[in-house]
């Protein structure tokens, strides 16, 4: 059991996801076990680790993504908002509330304006006065406005990678999550446009609770609050971010990681 | 230039012999392929040369006369065109949503996976079979009698493999990401399949039911035991009537009739393989306006 030191800031927020004992398997391979940690409301938490870690799966875990492959088996408990997700009648309801976006950008096959406008549709928004202001609001977010504010009725799924990736973090954030996880998303983003969103991310804290995986380790400690290390389906250490890199660390394998002398 | 890097592009024994090899296999290759296409230049020829005497408006569009050994095929051609259309009526919304729930909504288990070997197996059943089952199903079962009705139900049954795996395949054509994508935002299986399935999937279900008419067109065995009639003398009213078609107008005229001009039996095979080439063209011209918009 990894112990959780929590800064005294973040303290104070109440909890939005606590994980205890999660263990994941695919077809019997274990993935990721015995995790438990709390994300508190309107922090950055961090995940960092090298490949095969298990940090994919554990964002799969907590919007019910296991539903999507029958292979992928999930265990503990899970509570978002206090609520067990794995007990949960209502999961469209949970998914509607966190936002997603991972390593390769899925521009889908509609109208860059559909795209955006898609998720507040399902949920029953038909004016389009409204879904113009959230359309653009959420494109300019995501740090792509002005590059599509022009074209909005050409296929997003025809815009370059990086681009794709900024739609799709404009179509979480046009979910109005309450958390928004984040899978290595600047894979397929330029450096100057990773550094844009990553402004936008400082200020949507404010608004909601965001989830960082990342493989940089740097980006982490520019912008986590606090900061799990996962290795080989196993969760090493959670701290607060500044103290993992000044050398607070209880687990040499850490220090090694964000020093960069493995992975 | 020196010696050494002239020596790389210079042709060695086995660069020789490669090249000697991908040549014959070239060759091989395509004379296959003309060997291939010689019945189908034969047949298309044949017709066209003995058949087109009898083409006119008033063959396509006049009741055959003289104990069918001369006037025009107005019926047949009416008849095959109800046939087509109610066999696709049942056929495509049942083959479509078969094959939506098999691609979006079955779980991958035992039983999905027998009733996938079923319409494989399915569409392996010869014809003749399935107009006896049509027969005894719609004809006698239900009561149909031969009618329009039963010969389309026959011919629906007989071509629902081709649409649901048409469908099946068009559906598992879209990405899974886009699936996910859409499902990660909160939505049902249904609002994907509707805002993101379908509309990316619409075109190839199309190609594949025109491929499916174009299929249900020819075939004479079903239609002959449930619904279509040697010779009638009025038109079909209902679905509960009767019917003459092109693919049984063309044995008829063929084997069954004696002193028929041979024209004649070009005529009509060639009015009814044009029937299908022009459907097969739509569906070729179909599918090459999709490739052109391809949206991924």
């Amino acid at each position: 059991m990894v112990s959780q030191a929590v800064s005294a800031a973040v303290e104070q927020h109440p909890v939005k996801l606590e994980v205890s004992n999660l263990e994941i398997s695919y077809d019997g391979q274990p993935a990721l076990s015995n995790v438990s940690l709390e994300v508190r409301e309107n922090e950055i938490f961090g995940i960092i680790g090298p490949a095969n870690a298990g940090k994919t799966s554990f964002l799969k875990s907590i919007n019910r993504m296991d539903m999507f492959n029958p292979n992928m088996n999930v265990a503990g408990d899970v509570r978002f908002n206090g609520r067990d997700v794995y007990n949960l009648r209502n999961v469209y309801a949970l998914r509607s509330r966190i936002g997603v976006v991972f390593p390769l950008p899925v521009g889908l096959p509609l109208t860059v304006y559909e795209n955006v406008a898609l998720a507040p549709r399902l949920k029953g928004v038909k004016d389009k006065a409204e879904l113009d202001v959230i359309v653009e609001r959420c494109l300019a977010r995501a740090a792509l406005w002005d590059e599509v504010k022009d074209r909005l009725d050409s296929l997003g799924s025809l815009l370059s990678g990086g681009q794709q990736q900024r739609l799709t973090i404009a179509r979480a954030l046009s979910q109005d999550p309450e958390l928004l996880m984040l899978d290595e998303f600047s894979i397929a983003v330029d450096p100057v446009t990773t550094m844009r969103i990553e402004d936008v991310l400082k200020d949507l804290k404010n608004e909601m609770t965001i989830i960082l995986v990342t493989n940089l380790v740097q980006q982490a400690r520019r912008l986590a609050d606090r900061t799990a290390f996962f290795l080989e389906g196993e969760c090493v250490e959670i701290g607060e971010t500044e103290a993992l890199f000044t050398g607070e660390v209880k687990d040499q394998r850490t220090r090694d990681y964000v020093e960069g002398r493995f992975g | 230039m020196t010696e050494d890097t002239m020596s790389l592009f210079e042709e060695t024994a086995l660069n020789a012999k490669n090249k000697r090899v991908q040549g014959l296999y070239r060759t091989l290759f395509m004379l296959m392929t003309l060997l291939l296409i010689t019945p189908v230049v034969i047949i298309l020829a044949t017709l066209v040369v003995k058949g087109s005497a009898v083409l006119s408006i008033d063959f396509l569009f006049t009741d055959p006369t003289d104990g069918m050994t001369a006037g025009g095929i107005f019926p047949a051609l009416l008849g095959t065109v109800w046939l087509v259309t109610v066999a696709l009526l049942v056929s495509v919304p049942l083959g479509v949503a078969a094959a939506i729930y098999l691609s979006e909504y079955a779980p991958d288990n035992w039983f999905t996976r027998l009733i996938n070997l079923a319409i494989i197996n399915l569409a392996g059943v010869p014809s003749i079979v399935h107009a006896l089952f049509g027969v005894g199903a719609f004809v006698i079962f239900f009561g149909f009698g031969t009618s329009i009705l039963a010969a389309s139900l026959t011919l629906a049954i007989m071509t629902l493999p081709v649409v649901i795996v048409a469908t099946r395949e068009s559906l598992q054509a879209v990405p899974q990401a886009f699936r996910e994508a859409c499902w990660n935002m909160g939505a049902t299986r249904w609002q994907t399949i509707r805002k993101v399935v379908l509309p990316n999937s619409i075109s190839g279900i199309l190609t594949g039911v025109i491929l499916e008419v174009s299929r249900t067109t020819g075939e004479t065995a079903p239609v002959m035991f449930t619904g279509a009639a040697f010779f009638l003398p009025f038109l079909p009213q209902s679905v509960f009537d009767q019917t003459m078609a092109m693919s049984l107008h063309l044995f008829v005229v063929s084997t069954q009739v004696p002193h028929v001009p041979e024209a004649l039996p070009y005529g009509v095979a060639l009015v009814l393989i044009g029937m299908v080439l022009i459907m097969n063209s739509i569906s070729i011209a179909f599918r090459m306006y999709l490739r052109g918009k391809k949206k991924w």
